[in-house]
C-alpha cells in the first residue's frame, strides 16, 4: 500500500537518485519540443489566438497528470500527502505571474521552452536564456529592499478542494470537463481568427477525453483516503512499533536531541490548554487533539533533519496523535516516554514535595499539583545540561524525507 | 510555419499534452515532485556568482541558502532535471530533422530587434519567475496539476499579463 513515490535517495544514494531526474529531464525535453516549443513565434501566436497550442498542450498535460495523480492516490498506491505541491504565497505570486505574462508576449518563450529553443539552435532562445539569467540576477539583488513581501500572504499547502471545501474528486472532474470544453471552443476561435474552416480533430480524441472523464469519474466515486483509511493501511506495522516501543523516547534522548544543533527537536503537546499552561517544554508547540489532523501539512514543510516529540501527561493522548500524524505520512514521529508525568519526575523530581504530588492519578492526568501557571518558566522546562549524563537506550533514526523538499523551481 | 525542407511537423497539440502529461504524472508518481525550469539555470547562476564573488553570496540571505559556506548550488536536483531537458530537446529535434541555426519572429522585425526583445523578455520572465517561486512549468504545470491554489492563481496572472500586453506587442510578432 501506498509505496509511491519512491525513496530514491535511499535506493540509489544521494547522486544516483539524480540520475532518474536527469532522465525525467530528457522526457520533459522530448515532449516540449515536439509539441512545438521550441519556436517563439508559435508560442507567442497564443496570445493572438491564432495557434493555441500552448493553452491546448498545458491543459491537457494539467488534466491528464492530475487525473492519473488522484486516481493513484484514490486506490492508495500514490500517497498524495509527499507530493510536492507548491505553497501558497498569494501576492507574490500572483505579481510574478504578471510580469512573467509581459515577459511572454516581450520574449516568446518562458524558461523552459527556451531550454528547447536553445538545444535546436534557435538563436532568439539562446539571447532569452542569457535574460533569464540576468532577470534571476536582479531579482537576488534587489529582493532584499521587499523580502517583507516577498514572505507575505504565505497560505502554506493549500489545494483548491480546500479553498471550494468540496472533495477532491470533485474538484478534478470539474477541471476536466471544463478543459474539455474549452478546447472545443478554441478550435472554433482559431478557424474563426485565422479565417479557415475547422479542422477536423483525430479519431482518437474523443474516446481519449471520453476515458479521462471516465477516470476522472472513477477517482470522484471510490474517493481519497481519510486519515482512518491511511491508518488501515499501515496498522499492522505501525502498531507493531507502538507495541515493541520502538517509539517511545525516554526524557533522556529528547533533552540529548533538545541541545543538538544539528537536529530540529519540535515538541507537540497535544495536552489542553490549562495543562499546557501549567507546565510545558522550552518551545513546546501547542497541539490540542482534534486539531492534529490538519497540523499535518504544515508539519510535512519542516526541514529533514526536525524530529516530532508527541507529548501528553502520560502516553495515552500522545499515542492517539501519533496514530493520525502517522497515518498522514510525517516522518520522525515519536513519542515521549512516560509523558510529562515522567519529564518532570526525571528533572524535577527531586524538588517537587509530597503535597503537590497526586496519588493515583487518572490516565492522562498530571500527576503533579501546579498552583500557578509557569509555562515554560520552570525549572523543568529547560533543564540543566548537566542532566545530559543520564543514560538512555537510544530509538531515534532519522528517517530520509521521500520527495524533495522543494518544487521545480527550487 | 516557416519550417525547412525535411524537417517533420510537430506533433498534434492535444497528443503532445497527452505525453506531457504522463511525464508529469511519472515525475510525480516516482520522485514526488513535479518538473521546472527556473530553478537549475538559477542555481547555474547562483554558483557561477559564487566561483566569480563569493563574499557577495554570504551577504544576501536569499543567495546565502544555496551557495553560502561549503553548500554546491549544483548538488540538487533540478539542475540535472534542467540539463536533462536540454538533452531532451536536442534528441526530439534530432529525430524531428528541425535543428536549425535560426531566429524565429514575425516578418516586420529584424533579428537584431528580435534578439533585444529577447534578451528583455527573459529578463522579465526570469525575474518574474523568481518572485513567483516558480515558472510555468514548476508553477502552473506541476502545481496546477495537483490543485495548489497558489499555482492556479499564478497560471492566471500568467496569461492575463501576456494577454493584456498582446495588442502593443503585435508588430513583433505578426
Amino acid at each position: 500500500m501506498m509505496s509511491f513515490p519512491l525513496p530514491l535517495a535511499d535506493l540509489l544514494g544521494h547522486w544516483g537518485s539524480y540520475g532518474i531526474y536527469a532522465l525525467v529531464g530528457i522526457a520533459f525535453g522530448m515532449t516540449l519540443e515536439s509539441a512545438g516549443f521550441g519556436n517563439s513565434k508559435l508560442l507567442a501566436a497564443q496570445f493572438y489566438f491564432k495557434d493555441m497550442r500552448v493553452f491546448k498542450v498545458m491543459f491537457t498535460a494539467i488534466i491528464v497528470a492530475m487525473t492519473l495523480v488522484f486516481l493513484s492516490s484514490a486506490i492508495g498506491l500514490l500517497d498524495y500527502n509527499l507530493i510536492w505541491v507548491p505553497p501558497t504565497y498569494l501576492w507574490p505570486g500572483i505579481v510574478g505571474g504578471l510580469i512573467m505574462g509581459v515577459g511572454f508576449i516581450i520574449g516568446g518563450f518562458c524558461p523552459g521552452t527556451s531550454l528547447v529553443g536553445m538545444a535546436t539552435g534557435k538563436l532568439d532562445a539562446i539571447v532569452f536564456v542569457f535574460g533569464v539569467l540576468f532577470g534571476i540576477y536582479l531579482f537576488g539583488e534587489t529582493i532584499g529592499d521587499y523580502a517583507v513581501f516577498f514572505e507575505s500572504s504565505y497560505m502554506g499547502r493549500f489545494t483548491l478542494p480546500q479553498l471550494f471545501n468540496v472533495s477532491y474528486g470533485a474538484v478534478v472532474i470539474s477541471i476536466v470537463v471544463v478543459a474539455l470544453a474549452l478546447f472545443l471552443v478554441s478550435e472554433k476561435v482559431e478557424a474563426a481568427v485565422n479565417k479557415t474552416p475547422q479542422p477536423k480533430l483525430p479519431g482518437w480524441t474523443k474516446p481519449a477525453a471520453g476515458a479521462l472523464v471516465a477516470l476522472a469519474a472513477v477517482a470522484l466515486v471510490i474517493g481519497q483516503p481519510s486519515n482512518e483509511d491511511r491508518w488501515q493501511a499501515i496498522s499492522v506495522e505501525s502498531q507493531a512499533k507502538l507495541d515493541q516501543r520502538q517509539v517511545q523516547i525516554a526524557p533522556a534522548e529528547l533533552l540529548t536531541y533538545m541541545n543538538d544543533s544539528k537536529i530540529k527537536v519540535i515538541p507537540l503537546d497535544v495536552r489542553d490548554e490549562t495543562y499546557y499552561n501549567q507546565f510545558h517544554l522550552r518551545g513546546a508547540v501547542h497541539l490540542p487533539l482534534d486539531k492534529v489532523q490538519e497540523k499535518a501539512s504544515e508539519l510535512q514543510l519542516e526541514l529533514a533533519n526536525t524530529v516530532f516529540v508527541l507529548m501528553s501527561n502520560d502516553e495515552e493522548a500522545a499515542t492517539e496523535a501519533w496514530k493520525i500524524l502517522r497515518a498522514e505520512s510525517v516522518p520522525n514521529l515519536y513519542i515521549l516516554e512516560g509523558g510529562i508525568n515522567a519529564w518532570l519526575e526525571t528533572y524535577a523530581g527531586h524538588s517537587i514535595s509530597e503535597e503537590n504530588r497526586v496519588s493515583n492519578p487518572q490516565p492522562d492526568q498530571l500527576a503533579y499539583r501546579f498552583n500557578a501557571a509557569t509555562g515554560s518558566r520552570h525549572e523543568a522546562a529547560e533543564p540543566d545540561p548537566h542532566f545530559l549524563d543520564l543514560k538512555y537506550e537510544p530509538k531515534i533514526i532519522l528517517e530520509l524525507k521521500r520527495a524533495p523538499t522543494s518544487g521545480g523551481c527550487g | 510555419m516557416s519550417q525547412h525542407s525535411g524537417a517533420k511537423p510537430y506533433l498534434n497539440p492535444y497528443l503532445s499534452g497527452t505525453l506531457l502529461g504522463i511525464v508529469l504524472f511519472l515525475a510525480f508518481f516516482i520522485t514526488g515532485s513535479g518538473l521546472g525550469a527556473s530553478g537549475g539555470l538559477n542555481r547555474l547562476l547562483v554558483y557561477v556568482q559564487n566561483a566569480i564573488n563569493p563574499e557577495h553570496i554570504d551577504q544576501v540571505a536569499y543567495l546565502l541558502k544555496m551557495a553560502g559556506g561549503n553548500s554546491n548550488p549544483l548538488d540538487s536536483w533540478i539542475v540535472f532535471l534542467t540539463i536533462g531537458t536540454v538533452f531532451g530537446g536536442f534528441i526530439s529535434g534530432m529525430l524531428g530533422k528541425r535543428i536549425k541555426i535560426e531566429t524565429n519572429k514575425g516578418p516586420q522585425i529584424s533579428s537584431g530587434t528580435r534578439w533585444i526583445m529577447a534578451f528583455i523578455g527573459g529578463a522579465f520572465m526570469g525575474y518574474g519567475a523568481r518572485l513567483a517561486r516558480g515558472c510555468t512549468s514548476g508553477q502552473a504545470l506541476s502545481g496546477g496539476a495537483v490543485l495548489s491554489v497558489g499555482s492556479w492563481a499564478f497560471m492566471f496572472a500568467v496569461f492575463a499579463g501576456a494577454y493584456a500586453l498582446a495588442y502593443f506587442f503585435r508588430k513583433f510578432w505578426n
